[in-house]
């Protein structure tokens, strides 16, 4: 497949090939911004402690960004995030109690399962009812809530996490640098190996640009839209089981604070809500860049009232930069 | 002239299929409902019944506005407790401070709407991003309004219009009805109103036609956010107290936009109406109504609620038994 080269004839220059775009510069020096405003306010802020601690908590969030961006390359939205990282989190745990011994080993790989459970059938929903992705996902969420609700009794349930998703979540064994950000690396460059070395990866876009055209080159777009579906799932899952690992319990809501940071992680780094454009690079930066900015908010003591507006103005503010639609009409 | 008469009347019948459909549901649904209540159909039975249903009603009407111009607005919900938060503190005191209040309340609601429309049209992003993000922003506002749950609301006005008109009539219908009259019916006949179906149906080819497109959608996203203020108001007048929650805002989105589609309004845009969002809306609560007479034990519910929600979306799949052209799907 012969891609567009938009350079001179040396073809596409060392940046673009890297994904060196304007948003993933605007978003980078928008992280610069932020870091050098909080050294103003604190020394702590440019501590190498201090990033490491930002880069750990940003990690669920870039796992979980991960998936939404495979389904918003697409054109699609994937809205079920917030309770298929609880489901996750709890099916996850209670496995220890299901399985017994084998259930330790099991329990990671059975809640990862399970959001991609809830992703295919996400995926059905879309490739062959052809129903809105959105609405489809919305109804998903409440589904996947009913049955966690059933689950529990309505209580917070009593399973802990294991020690393997506590190592994996909180734990720092090499260089100090904590291990979830080494789990975020590994679902990073599957991502990058898949969106730029396969033909699932070519896929994503073609079906993101226009998906009739796909189809007529040939493509299998329904099972492009399941994978993309049944990966965002996962990936939800897997930062639940984390967050279980974190947190040590799983608990209701605990996917709620995640749907619009991961939304706005994705579409702050370039990537075209409508499907089609964007880079792995720029969701990089955009979950660093929510990350950072939480963490600032919220050590500068906002009021979580105050959290809200500036976060949602920051988010439509960057997007009025350079995230709006073509002007032409015709 | 009679074979005329009856072909219009067939055309009538297909145009508004879907709203037909969610009234006899309703119907069907309501009449099961009141013979299994102990008490049947009392004042006291239609009126709380009807306090409930109005609020989802109108939130749903809002969310119908942007839809018909294919946009969506995530943040209905927001604005609907955002209006109840600050109604729960402004409309106090004396009646002519409440009305005061009330007023100051839809405006805000308008103003709202008119900031999701302004960033839609001029800003030339997304609804979807741009309405999840203003959604945050007024949750902010309204956790700054009101962080504890509270407050206070006119009692006169708010026992009028939750109570009975004539002993007998559920005023929150009633005033459902005067929304329905003063909103909706004119805006549906005015050249701005028809100007929103033509953007959902074909934008390019609206703006090629001379439609005001840039007007019809302020407008569209104006109107909502005052439709979801009436609705908060609404919910003041009900508890009495204003309260900035989340899953209440969460909830109402979802269910507003379940209610759409279940009244026969196209996600897609350009198709559909108010009335029949009501209607939907009113189906949604008769279900919730329905599972407390049958007794379906609490903890079933948020997942029986879930699986009617994904059924009644899911209806929209029957489009797909009419294409005939593979490529069509795509579209």
């Amino acid at each position: 497949m012969t891609g567009v080269d938009t350079g001179a004839a040396r073809g596409p220059t060392l940046a673009a090939r890297l994904g060196i775009d304007r948003s993933v510069t605007i978003a980078f020096g928008c992280i610069l911004l932020i870091l050098c405003g909080g050294a103003l306010y604190s020394r702590e802020f440019l501590s190498p402690e201090y990033l490491l601690q930002q880069l750990q908590v940003g990690a669920f969030l870039g796992i979980i960004a991960s998936g939404a961006m495979m389904v918003i390359l697409l054109g699609h939205i994937d809205l079920s995030i917030p309770w298929v990282v609880t489901l996750g989190a709890m099916m996850a745990t209670a496995m220890v109690g299901w399985g017994g011994a084998a259930g330790v080993w099991l329990c990671i790989p059975f809640g990862v399962f399970c959001g991609a459970v809830v992703g295919v059938l996400n995926g059905l929903g879309v490739a062959y009812l052809r129903l809105p992705s959105m609405i489809f996902t919305l109804g998903m969420n409440a589904v996947v809530q009913g049955l966690m609700v059933l689950h529990t009794g309505g209580f917070a349930p009593l399973d802990q996490a294991t020690p393997a998703m506590h190592f994996m979540a909180v734990q720092r064994s090499l260089f100090g640098i904590p291990n979830a950000v080494f789990v975020w690396a590994l679902v990073g460059i599957f991502v990058i190996y898949v969106l730029k070395r396969t033909a699932f990866g070519r896929a994503v876009y073609a079906v993101g640009n226009r998906e009739s055209a796909a189809y007529l080159s040939g493509v299998n777009t329904n099972r492009v839209l399941i994978g993309c579906f049944a990966f965002s799932g996962a990936m939800a899952a897997f930062a639940g089981v984390l967050l279980a690992g974190y947190s040590n319990k799983a608990y209701q809501n605990m996917g709620d604070a995640y749907l619009l940071p991961a939304i706005a992680a994705v579409v702050l780094g370039g990537t075209n809500i409508l499907g089609g454009r964007g880079n792995y690079l720029g969701t990089i930066a955009g979950v660093i860049l929510i990350t950072l900015l939480q963490s600032i908010l919220s050590v500068m003591q906002m009021p979580e009232a105050g959290r809200q507006v500036i976060y949602g103005c920051v988010i439509i503010a960057m997007l009025l930069i350079y995230g709006r639609g073509a002007k032409a009409r015709s | 002239m009679k074979t005329g008469a009856l072909s219009n009347w067939r055309y009538w019948i297909a145009h508004n299929a879907g709203v037909l459909t969610a009234v006899v549901l309703f119907a069907a649904m309501f009449t099961l409902y009141i013979s299994n209540h102990s008490a049947g159909l009392t004042p006291a039975v239609a009126t709380t019944a009807a306090n409930k249903a109005v609020l989802l009603a109108l939130v749903a009407m809002a969310q119908t506005l942007p839809v018909l111009t294919r946009g969506l607005d995530l943040s209905v919900g927001m604005v609907f407790v955002m209006a109840n938060c600050i109604a729960s503190t402004i409309v106090v005191g004396t009646v002519g401070e409440g009305l005061l209040g009330i007023v100051a309340v839809l405006l805000i609601g308008a103003l709202a709407g008119f900031i999701n429309g302004a960033i839609v049209v001029w800003g030339r992003l997304q609804p979807i991003i741009t309405t999840l993000a203003t959604g945050a922003v007024y949750y902010g506002i309204s956790l700054f309004v009101r962080p504890g749950p509270g407050g206070d609301v006119q009692s006169d006005i708010a026992d009028l219009l939750t109570g009975q008109l004539f002993g007998a009539i559920p005023a929150a219908l009633v005033v459902l009805l005067v929304v329905v009259l003063v909103v909706w019916v004119p805006y549906r006949r005015s050249v701005l109103g028809r100007a929103a179906y033509a953007v959902g149906s074909n934008e390019q080819a609206a703006y090629m036609s001379g439609v005001p497109v840039q007007r019809a959608k302020l407008l569209a996203y104006t109107l909502a956010g005052v439709l979801a203020s009436i609705a908060g108001l609404m919910l003041t007048f009900n508890t009495y107290s204003g309260e900035a929650s989340a899953p209440i805002a969460g909830t109402y989105t979802l269910n507003s936009i379940a209610a759409v589609v279940i009244g026969g309004t196209s996600l897609f845009g350009g198709w559909g109406s108010a009335i029949g969002s009501i209607f939907g809306a009113f189906v949604l609560r008769t279900i919730e109504d329905l599972l407390f007479v049958f007794d379906l034990p609490p903890l079933w519910q948020p997942l029986f609620q879930g699986v009617v929600l994904l059924f009644a979306v899911s209806l929209g799949a029957f489009r797909i038994l009419r294409v005939r052209n593979r490529l069509e799907l795509f579209s």
